[in-house]
C-alpha cells in the first residue's frame, strides 16, 4: 500500500468502526549496512520495515493508540480496535488534540534524491577504508568497530480533517572506530563518524583521517590528578551535554516535573549574555532533518537561549496550549507524545561581552584539559537534578606540552557549568549532533587515577 | 518434490509451516549457501504509564517479521522483512545470497527439518492470563499512591510492560522449533525535592513467564523502598572522588560484572579483538573468591528461556571457577569463528537482528561472608547501595553511577553521599573481588548490544572490592 491507500483504507475501517476523529504516522523504510574484519566482509545486512501509528478519538474525546508493523488491511483494522479500546484508558486530565498546524506549509530542504549504491559497493568502500586506516600508522592493528549504511525511507502524517503530509529521503552513515596497540601499553581507541545524503557524498577520507589522527593522539597517556581544572569543550562535547540536559527547555519535562525549569524560567539568566542557542532541525547541515513532526507540526528555528537567557520552550500541541503558545514542531506521536529537540545550534552572540577571549584552544598556552568526547551520557547524568558525572576522552594540556588522558570523569552541575563559562570560540564547528564552537569553563571537577 | 506438498503460501501462526520452511531453506541451499536459518516472530505487546494518580498512557503494539540469515564460510548475510509470504521469505533469502556474492556450485545437503520441538504447547493460554489493562492500571494507580508519603515526593511515577513473543526458527541443520515467550516488567519512580535539594529513586521488577506475577508483586514493598531510598539521599553530600575500597550491594551490583567483565566472555569480543581475556582460558582472571555463571535456566528470571534464537536450549555456564576462566559465551557464529561452543546463548531484540552471543542470567556466585563482614573489614570505603546504570568502553574501561550511597567508617555505615561514579577495567578489579557474601539475590535488566535490547537478570552477593576510583566532586 503506499501512502494515500493507507490513509484511505485507514478512512473506511475508522468509518467501519465508527470513530470520527484520528490521525496516524507511518514510516517505510530500506537500510543496507555492512561491516568488515581485516578486509573480509563480516555481516551484510538488509532489512526492510514498515511501522504505523494510529491514534483514535472515542466520543468522550479521550485518546487511544495502537503501533504495529503490519500494514494489511486485516492489520490496519486491528490496529483501529486496539487503539478504541486503548481509548477507554485515556487521559482524562490532558487532552490532546490536532495540531493547529498539521495543515501549515512545510519547508522540505531541496536535496537530490540519492539511489541505492547497493550492498557490493558499501563493502567495497568500506574495505578500502578499513585498510587505509590500518596503514595509516603502525600502531593501529585493527578497526573492530566499523561500518557503512545506507537508508532509504519515507515519512508520512495524517489525520482525519484532511491534513496529509509526507517526505522522503535518504541517509548514509560511516562509522570507523580504531584499536591502537604499543608494547607495554594499553590499548587506545577512537573513531570518528560521518553522514551524509547517500554513500556517495560521505568524505571517507576525512573519516580515516580523523579517526587516525584521534586515535594516535591518545597513545602517549597517563592518569591525571583528581581537582579542579580549566576545560575546554570541543563543540561536539558541548553539544552532547546541552542534549543530555535538553529538558531545562522541553515544556513535556516540566509538565511532568522532572526538568530543571519551571513554567516561569522564561527569561531567566542561565549563562553568560554571550551565550544564543537555538535548535534548527531545517538547519542546511543537518542530514537528519525532517520538515514536520509526529503530529504533523512543520520543523523550525527557535532560539532557546538568547544572551544567556531562557527565550522559548519546545512544545507538542497539548503542552503548547497549556502554556498559552504554539506548537513548535518537536512532537512525537505516542499515548503520551514526547517531546524533543531536533538539531543544536551554539554560537557567541554578536555584541561584546567581558569574555577571556585569549582562551582559544589551538594557542592557549596555560594548563587546561580538553574534552573531546564525554560518554555513557545514559548512565552519567541526572538530568531532573542538574548533575552529571562522565567518563570522558579528552587532553591535558601543561607546560606547552598535550597528554592524553586515561581513565577520568569530569563531574559538575549544568547550571553551575552554564554560570561559569568563560569563553565562546568564534569558529563553530559543524558536528552529527549540531553545530558549536569550543567552549571554555572554570573550575570543574576532574576525577583520574594518578 | 517438496513445493507439491505445500498447504501455504504464508507463514500462520499456530499451524505447521514445515513444508513451507522447508522449501526456503532449500531455495537457499540450492542458491549455494553453506547454512540458511529462518527466525519469525509474532508479537503482542501492552505497556501502562502511571503519573501521579492518574493512567497517563496506554500503548498496545503487535507486529509480525521474519530474519533471515545466510552463511558462506565465515560471512553472513542477513535480510529482515515484514512479509511474511513464501514470495516475500524467499526474495529475502535471494537477496542475502546476493549480497554475500556467492558464486560456487558446492552445495550443502539439506536433509529436511528435524521433529518439530514446540515449546509453546504449554504457554498458549498465557495471553488469557496475564492482567488486564484494566487490572494493570488498577494495581499501578495503588502504587503510586503509596509513593504519596510527605509533600517532597514531588513526581510519582508508576510503569508496567508486557511483551508477548511467538517465534519459530527453522534452519538447514534440521532445527525446527516454536516457543512463545512472556515477559513483564514493572517499575516505579520518585522525585523528592525540599529547597535547592533534589533527589530520585527508582526500582524495577520483572520475571519471564511468570503470567501471574504482576499481580504477586508486593507494590508496598516496593513503594516503600523506593521512597526510602530518595529520602536518604535527598540531603547528601556529593563523594569526595579517590581510591577506596567498596561494598557492592546484591541484586542490581551485579550490573558491573555484566558489563565489565560479561560482555567481555562473549564470542564477538573475540570476533573483534576486543577482550583482554581471549587468551586467558584456564587461567586465573579474577579472585579465587570468585565463581561466575551465565545460564538461561533459573525458573521465572528475566533473561530465563526455553530455546534461544537459534534454536538451542540454554545450558548453565559456568564461567569463571574458583578465578580461573571456564568458558566464554558462544552463539552460532561465535563457535564458527572462534571455535567456542555454543551455549544457548544466541539472542536478539526481534526479527530485524541477527542473533549474537549475549549474556541470560549472569551472576557471581555466593561465598561465605555475612554482609555486615565486608563493611566491617574496611576503615574508609564507600558502600553502593544501589547502582544506576553504566558503560564499557572500546578499551575495556568501565563507568557505572552509583545511585545510592553511604560512606563507610571504621566498619560502619555513615552518611549518605551523591555523584559517585566507579571507574575502572575488568582485568584490573576482577583480582581486587576479595570477598563474596552468602546473600546472592537477581535483580531483572535489559542489555544493549549488537543484537539489540535483551532481558537478562544481573545478579550478586554482597561483594568488596579492595580498591577502585571513586569519581565525585
Amino acid at each position: 500500500m503506499n501512502s494515500r491507500e493507507i490513509t484511505t483504507q485507514i478512512s473506511k475501517a475508522a468509518d467501519f468502526l465508527n470513530l470520527k476523529k484520528w490521525d496516524y504516522g507511518a514510516s517505510f523504510s530500506n537500510d543496507y549496512s555492512v561491516q568488515v574484519d581485516k578486509g573480509e566482509a563480516k555481516q551484510l545486512k538488509a532489512s526492510q520495515k514498515q511501522i504505523l501509528t494510529i491514534r483514535v478519538w472515542n466520543q468522550s474525546n479521550l485518546v487511544g493508540i495502537t503501533t504495529t508493523s503490519d500494514i494489511s488491511e486485516s492489520g490496519i483494522k486491528k490496529a483501529l480496535k486496539q487503539a478504541n479500546i486503548a481509548s477507554d484508558f485515556g487521559n482524562k486530565n490532558e487532552t490532546t488534540e490536532f495540531s493547529p498546524l498539521a495543515k501549515d506549509p512545510i519547508k522540505v530542504k531541496e536535496v537530490k534524491k540519492r539511489n541505492p549504491v547497493g550492498i557490493k559497493k558499501l563493502l567495497t568502500l568500506l574495505r578500502g577504508a578499513e585498510v587505509k586506516l590500518i596503514e595509516s600508522h603502525e600502531s593501529i592493528k585493527s578497526v573492530p568497530y566499523n561500518g557503512l549504511s545506507e537508508s532509504f525511507f519515507e515519512r508520512i502524517y495524517a489525520n482525519s480533517e484532511g491534513a496529509f503530509r509526507s517526505y522522503s529521503k535518504s541517509q548514509a552513515a560511516l562509522y570507523l572506530y580504531a584499536r591502537a596497540l604499543e608494547k607495554n601499553k594499553k590499548p587506545r581507541s577512537s573513531g570518528s563518524v560521518k553522514l551524509g545524503y547517500g554513500a556517495d557524498d560521505i568524505d571517507i577520507e576525512s573519516c580515516i583521517k580523523e579517526a587516525s589522527n584521534k586515535t594516535i593522539s591518545h597513545l602517549n597517556y597517563s592518569s591525571i590528578k583528581t581537582d579542579k581544572y580549566l576545560i575546554c569543550f570541543s563543540p561536539e562535547s558541548f553539544l552532547t551535554i546541552i542534549n543530555a540536559f535538553s529538558s531545562m527547555f522541553n515544556a513535556r519535562s516540566i509538565i511532568d516535573g522532572v526538568s530543571l525549569s519551571n513554567k516561569n524560567s522564561i527569561g531567566e539568566q542561565l549563562s553568560t549574555e554571550a551565550l544564543n542557542i537555538y535548535d534548527d532541525g531545517l538547519h542546511e547541515k543537518n542530514i537528519s532533518s525532517s520538515p514536520f513532526d509526529g503530529e504533523g507540526t512543520p520543523t523550525k528555528r527557535l532560539c532557546l537561549i538568547n544572551r544567556g537567557r531562557i527565550e522559548n520552550f519546545i512544545h507538542s500541541e497539548s503542552t503548547a496550549r497549556i502554556f498559552k503558545t504554539t506548537p513548535t514542531g518537536h512532537a512525537g506521536l505516542g499515548s503520551k507524545v514526547s517531546v524533543s529537540p531536533d538539531w543544536m545550534v551554539v554560537e557567541k552572540s554578536e555584541e561584546k561581552f567581558d569574555l577571556k577571549t585569549s582562551l582559544d584552544h589551538s594557542t592557549y598556552e596555560g594548563e587546561f584539559v580538553y574534552i573531546e568526547e564525554l560518554n555513557a551520557i545514559h548512565a552519567g547524568v541526572r538530568a531532573s537534578q542538574g548533575s552529571f558525572s562522565l567518563p570522558f576522552d579528552g587532553w591535558l594540556y601543561k607546560n606547552g606540552k598535550k597528554i592524553s588522558i586515561e581513565s577520568a570523569t569530569v563531574a559538575g552541575d549544568i547550571k553551575y557549568l552554564l554560570k561559569n563559562i568563560v569563553n565562546i570560540e568564534s569558529s563553530q564547528e559543524v558536528t552529527t549532533s549540531g553545530i558549536s564552537p569550543h567552549i571554555w569553563v572554570d573550575e570543574l571537577s576532574i576525577t583520574g587515577d594518578a | 518434490m517438496l513445493s507439491s506438498q505445500i498447504k501455504s503460501n504464508e507463514i500462520v501462526f499456530g499451524s505447521c509451516n514445515k513444508d513451507l520452511l522447508e522449501e526456503i531453506i532449500f531455495y537457499g541451499i540450492g542458491l549455494g549457501a553453506d547454512f540458511v536459518e529462518i527466525f519469525i516472530e509474532n508479537t503482542d505487546n501492552s505497556s501502562v504509564l502511571a503519573e501521579e494518580d492518574f493512567i497517563t498512557s496506554v500503548s498496545p503494539s503487535f507486529g509480525r517479521g521474519a530474519g533471515i540469515r545466510i552463511f558462506k564460510g565465515e560471512k553472513d548475510g542477513f535480510v529482515s522483512t515484514n512479509d511474511l509470504t513464501k514470495h516475500g521469505l524467499m526474495r529475502s533469502v535471494s537477496q542475502a545470497i546476493e549480497m554475500l556474492d556467492i558464486t560456487d556450485n558446492k552445495i550443502e545437503v539439506f536433509n529436511g527439518l528435524n521433529k518439530h520441538r514446540d515449546y509453546s504447547l504449554p504457554k498458549k493460554k498465557w495471553i488469557n492470563e496475564v492482567p488486564s489493562i484494566h487490572e494493570i492500571s488498577e494495581k499501578l494507580l495503588v502504587s503510586t499512591k503509596s509513593l504519596k508519603k510527605n509533600n517532597k515526593i514531588i513526581t510519582r511515577k508508576g510503569s508496567y510492560s508486557r511483551n508477548l513473543q511467538e517465534v519459530i526458527i527453522a534452519s538447514s541443520d534440521g532445527t525446527y522449533v516454536s516457543d512463545i515467550r512472556l515477559h513483564q516488567t514493572v517499575g516505579l519512580n520518585v522525585i523528592a525535592s525540599d529547597a535547592q535539594y533534589r533527589s530520585s529513586g527508582s526500582r524495577r521488577f520483572g520475571s519471564s513467564g511468570m503470567p501471574n506475577e504482576f499481580r504477586l508483586w508486593d507494590h508496598e514493598k516496593a513503594a516503600n523502598d523506593v521512597y526510602e531510598s530518595s529520602m536518604n539521599m535527598l540531603y547528601a553530600d556529593y563523594v569526595d572522588a579517590g581510591q577506596m575500597p567498596v561494598v557492592l550491594a546484591n541484586k542490581f551490583g551485579g550490573v558491573i560484572f555484566h558489563e565489565a567483565c560479561g560482555h567481555l566472555l562473549e564470542t564477538t569480543q573475540i570476533e573483534r579483538g576486543t577482550t583482554p581475556f581471549e587468551n586467558k582460558l584456564n587461567e586465573k582472571i579474577a579472585h579465587e573468591s570468585v565463581t561466575a555463571i551465565d545460564e538461561g535456566i533459573s525458573e521465572g528470571s528475566f533473561g530465563s528461556l526455553s530455546v534461544d534464537d537459534e534454536g538451542m536450549e540454554p545450558e548453565k555456564s559456568v564461567l569463571i571457577k574458583d578465578g580461573i576462566l571456564k568458558k566464554f559465551i558462544s552463539d552460532r557464529a561465535g563457535e564458527l569463528r572462534t571455535g567456542h561452543k555454543r551455549t544457548g546463548s544466541g539472542r536478539r531484540q526481534n526479527y530485524s537482528f541477527a542473533a549474537a552471543s549475549r549474556m541470560r542470567n549472569t551472576y557471581i556466585a555466593k561465598g561465605e561472608h555475612s554482609k555486615e563482614d565486608l563493611i566491617n573489614s574496611i576503615s574508609e570505603g564507600l558502600y553502593c547501595k544501589s547502582m544506576g546504570g553504566g558503560s564499557v568502553g572500546a578499551t575495556g574501561q568501565f563507568n557505572f553511577a552509583v545511585e545510592e550511597g553511604y560512606l563507610i567508617k571504621n566498619g560502619k555505615l555513615t552518611s549518605p553521599v551523591k555523584g559517585a561514579t566507579l571507574i575502572g577495567e575488568a582485568k584490573e578489579v576482577m583480582p581486587k573481588i576479595s570477598m563474596c557474601g552468602n546473600d546472592l539475590e537477581l535483580a531483572p535488566g535489559f542489555c544493549g548490544s549488537i543484537s539489540g535490547s535483551v532481558n537478562v537478570t544481573v545478579g550478586q552477593p554482597h561483594i568488596k572490592v579492595d580498591s577502585i576510583t571513586v569519581g565525585g566532586r
